[in-house]
């Protein structure tokens, strides 16, 4: 017994510091992931860089042997349209499917429903890409009558899809913590369903709901496979629902493999890449403020 | 609820560990048992490579080797980082790159040529057009280029109503994106911008075939019934050619390159000998059976050195 609680007293240490050290870890990765990230991009950010042209030229030369240019506007235009858009899809689609997971339906389809949004979101990003590219594009050439079908609008269907399994997962937690003693005071009152939701339920969930847009925001923003196969991949601000586009993330991801290490092009690529993890962390540490809002109060 | 989330994940667990079953088993075979030649490179070569490993493992089965495609500039790459035997490209080494391979192997790397490849230009099936020059190519896809509708060259494209050209193309450093580039824009010409850039040679002609006002250009091995290729001429007036064989030997159909090997310096034994067998009657049988274009029957050209760049 006593040499039981002596080992107990030796290894008590040693686990508190394998535990100590995996929590620490995530936060030496992020900081290791950035650094790595800034410092393969640093040399061209801080001598070469033209911000001006950077952020403001829509011309992305930059394999050009003339006359490089490396503009990135058009490609920022492409991940802010295709984000907004959507957006614009899936925040109703998952704030609905929320609203009915977790007030208006029994609990077998309860279960069914939460089964196949969790189906949805275990599906490879590729694979929708891949739905992009082959049954997306003809649909859209038949059903709008355009040139051709993989543009803005067939990305942000796909990427809609791809966010609303993590939208209606989290709002639907947020809804579920709502107090009942809410929804009781709002029947006693005489309040219809539809009432208890809009009046109640929605202002009181407020916060978690809007993490969960944010967090599908940071979703749709840092997608690259299946934006990269749907949107065509043309660099060019879009002025039409049914316009090519081409994102930060697929930019990089389709130019990195072949750019020659340590060269302008690479060190550019690195840039856009602190760029973009300037903006999902954004977004994630607003996510994140406003849940902890929601615990304050 | 737990329970059954617990269990789609124990479902998951299960398939994976199934599906690696395989792996594992073809893992145990004795290692050191057979020499690998390690090849990666151009996007354009990979399936003939691929044909000529799976060929070459009947002929010589204590030697296996291993194909990776990722584009001509990683294939490179990675004969510069030493983790690969013999690089694919469809393009020349740049001189930079000739130079950091020579003086990260202590030796110049040699240069094999073992075929050549027509980069046709596609289009859709219903479309009428039949021919086109490079000048209308270069107006097409040039930086500053005039032709935007089909009607601009000279044909009613019933099937696209839009009358809009949909360019397709490459990413910004596929060998096959430099080569098309500078075969019809010349070396400092950009490509407009705009174009929907793709990310391997049979997307190009899948989208193509699904698209009736795309234009796109890939190898002409990769030619499907749902993609028409055009004859291409030099200038307006003169002859077109489709992209062909004897067109590509003759060298009459202008958008043709050679298909190159690198190796690092003089290559192992084993490695010589597969480079040496790639240039036999069946390797190059293996060429023309993947849609490119074989050596014209001479004697095997020697491994040389590009000198002067």
């Amino acid at each position: 017994m006593t040499g039981w609680r002596r080992l107990e007293v030796l290894t008590e240490p040693v686990i508190e510091g394998a535990i100590r050290i995996s929590g620490i870890s995530a936060i030496i990765f992020v900081f290791g992931i950035f650094f790595f990230v800034f410092r393969e991009g640093a040399g061209f950010l801080f001598n070469h860089l033209d911000w001006r042209e950077f952020l403001l030229s829509p011309e992305w030369y930059p394999t050009s042997v003339a006359n490089k240019r490396y503009g990135i506007l058009a490609l920022i235009a492409g991940t802010g349209s295709v984000t907004v858009l959507a957006m614009l899809i899936a925040v109703p689609f998952g704030l609905g499917a929320a609203v009915f997971v977790s007030e208006f339906c029994g609990p077998r389809l309860k279960e069914i429903v939460k089964v196949v949004v969790e189906l949805l979101a275990a599906i490879p990003s590729v694979v929708w890409g891949f739905i992009g590219l082959k049954v997306m594009n003809r649909l859209i050439i038949v059903l709008f009558d355009a040139p051709v079908g993989l543009t803005l609008l067939n990305g942000s269907i796909i990427l809609a899809l791809m966010s609303v399994p993590i939208i209606v997962s989290i709002s639907e937690d947020a809804l579920k913590a709502v107090p009942d003693s809410f929804r009781e005071a709002a029947m006693a009152m005489g309040a219809t369903r539809w009432q208890v939701v809009y009046r109640v339920l929605l202002p009181a969930a407020k916060n978690g709901l809007l993490a969960a847009v944010l967090l599908g925001v940071g979703r749709a923003v840092g997608e690259t496979m299946a934006v990269l196969m749907a949107t065509g991949h043309a660099v060019k601000i879009p002025t039409s629902l049914l316009d090519s586009v081409r994102t930060l993330t697929a930019t990089i991801a389709s130019e990195l493999g072949e750019s020659p290490v340590g060269s302008e092009h690479y060190q550019v690529l690195f840039v856009i890449g602190v760029l973009l993890f300037t903006i999902t962390f954004t977004v994630n540490l607003t996510a994140d403020l406003v849940v902890r809002g929601v615990r304050r109060s | 609820m737990r329970g059954k989330r617990s269990y789609a994940f124990v479902v998951c667990l299960v398939a994976a560990a199934c599906s690696r079953a395989p792996e594992g088993e073809s893992g145990a075979a004795p290692e050191g048992a057979k020499l690998t030649i390690q090849n990666s490179g151009s996007d354009t070569m990979v399936n003939l490579a691929q044909a000529w490993a799976e060929e070459y493992a009947g002929i010589e089965p204590s030697v296996s080797v291993e194909v990776s495609g990722g584009g001509s500039g990683t294939g490179i790459a990675a004969l510069i980082n030493g983790t690969v035997d013999i690089a694919n490209s469809s393009r020349k080494l740049e001189p930079e790159e000739f130079a950091s391979a020579q003086q990260a192997n202590g030796a110049a790397p040699q240069e094999h040529i073992v075929g050549y490849d027509a980069l046709a230009v596609y289009v859709h099936k219903d479309n009428p057009l039949e021919s086109a020059t490079l000048e209308q190519l270069a107006d097409i896809y040039g930086e500053g280029g005039a032709i935007t509708k089909w009607s601009e060259v000279g044909v009613k494209n019933a099937a696209c109503p839009t009358d809009e050209i949909i360019r397709v193309s490459r990413q910004s450093n596929s060998g096959t994106y430099f080569y098309f580039r500078e075969a019809i824009l010349g070396k400092s010409r950009d490509f407009k911008l705009g174009s929907r850039d793709l990310h391997g040679s049979k997307d190009v002609v899948e989208l193509v075939a699904g698209t009736p006002c795309a234009i796109g250009y890939s190898g002409m091995g990769y030619a499907t019934p749902g993609v028409k290729a055009l004859k291409i001429a030099r200038k307006a007036g003169e002859e077109a050619y489709a992209p062909t064989v004897s067109t590509t030997l003759a060298n009459t159909y202008p958008i043709a390159r050679p298909l190159y090997l690198y190796t690092a310096g003089t290559p192992s034994e084993h490695v010589a000998k597969y480079i040496e067998w790639l240039y036999s009657e069946r390797a190059q049988k293996i060429v023309e059976e993947s849609g490119y274009v074989p050596l014209p029957k001479t004697p095997s050209p020697p491994a040389t050195t590009p000198e002067g760049r």
